[in-house]
């Protein structure tokens, strides 16, 4: 069975977008907080990173950025573990968008 | 733990698409190649990505594998090599 992350070999693949691009502020602090849960804080597993990521619906992973990746795993761990919860991060989510 | 295979056997990678996380791509699983040389053992990922403790440990190997055999179509020099790092339970004796 073909995953969604597999992708060596897919035909009709297409080329390999290999431009560069400036990193935003949130890519760069995405990396900074995965980096310290990994190695500093020790709560979770490089490779457990890979298969948050991996587990995502095929669609969402399609859409997403390679960061917006980091972030969903991030998200995921934190709330499998109990560190963080999505209630909690959802109501800073919405404060956030309400300018808070 | 000893490890089953040396530098210079020839091996068949494992063909499986288990659940949850794995370090065996598609592409490779079911080809021939010749174990390079041994690593050494690591914890194994596929328990480390479901929060487990990644014991027992397994042995990892640097794998070569000829292009033209991995990619049937392949536009490349026939010499070309591939290498890639495989554990030794996605491994058999070829």
């Amino acid at each position: 069975m073909a995953r969604v992350h597999d992708r060596g070999g897919w035909q009709g693949a297409g080329p390999v977008d290999k431009s560069e691009h400036q990193l935003s502020w949130w890519e760069k602090r995405t990396d900074a907080i995965a980096t310290l849960l990994m190695t500093q804080k020790r709560v979770m597993r490089v490779d457990e990173l890979r298969r948050a990521i991996e587990s995502m619906e095929p669609a969402a992973y399609e859409g997403c950025k390679y960061y917006e990746k980091w972030l969903h795993a991030v998200e995921t761990v934190m709330a499998e573990k109990g560190i963080l919860k999505r209630e909690e991060t959802d109501r800073k989510v919405k404060e956030l968008e309400a300018g808070g | 733990m000893s490890a089953r295979f040396k530098a210079g056997d020839r091996v068949r990678v494992r063909v499986g698409s288990p659940p949850g996380h794995l370090r065996t791509p598609l592409y490779i699983q079911g080809k021939i190649g010749s174990v390079e040389r041994l690593h050494g053992d690591y914890r194994n990922p596929e328990s480390l990505a479901h929060g487990g403790d990644g014991l027992p440990k397994q042995q990892l190997y640097l794998v070569r594998f000829a292009q033209p055999h991995v990619w049937p179509k392949y536009p490349g020099p026939p010499r070309d090599q591939l290498l890639i790092d495989i554990y030794e339970h996605w491994l058999e004796p070829a």
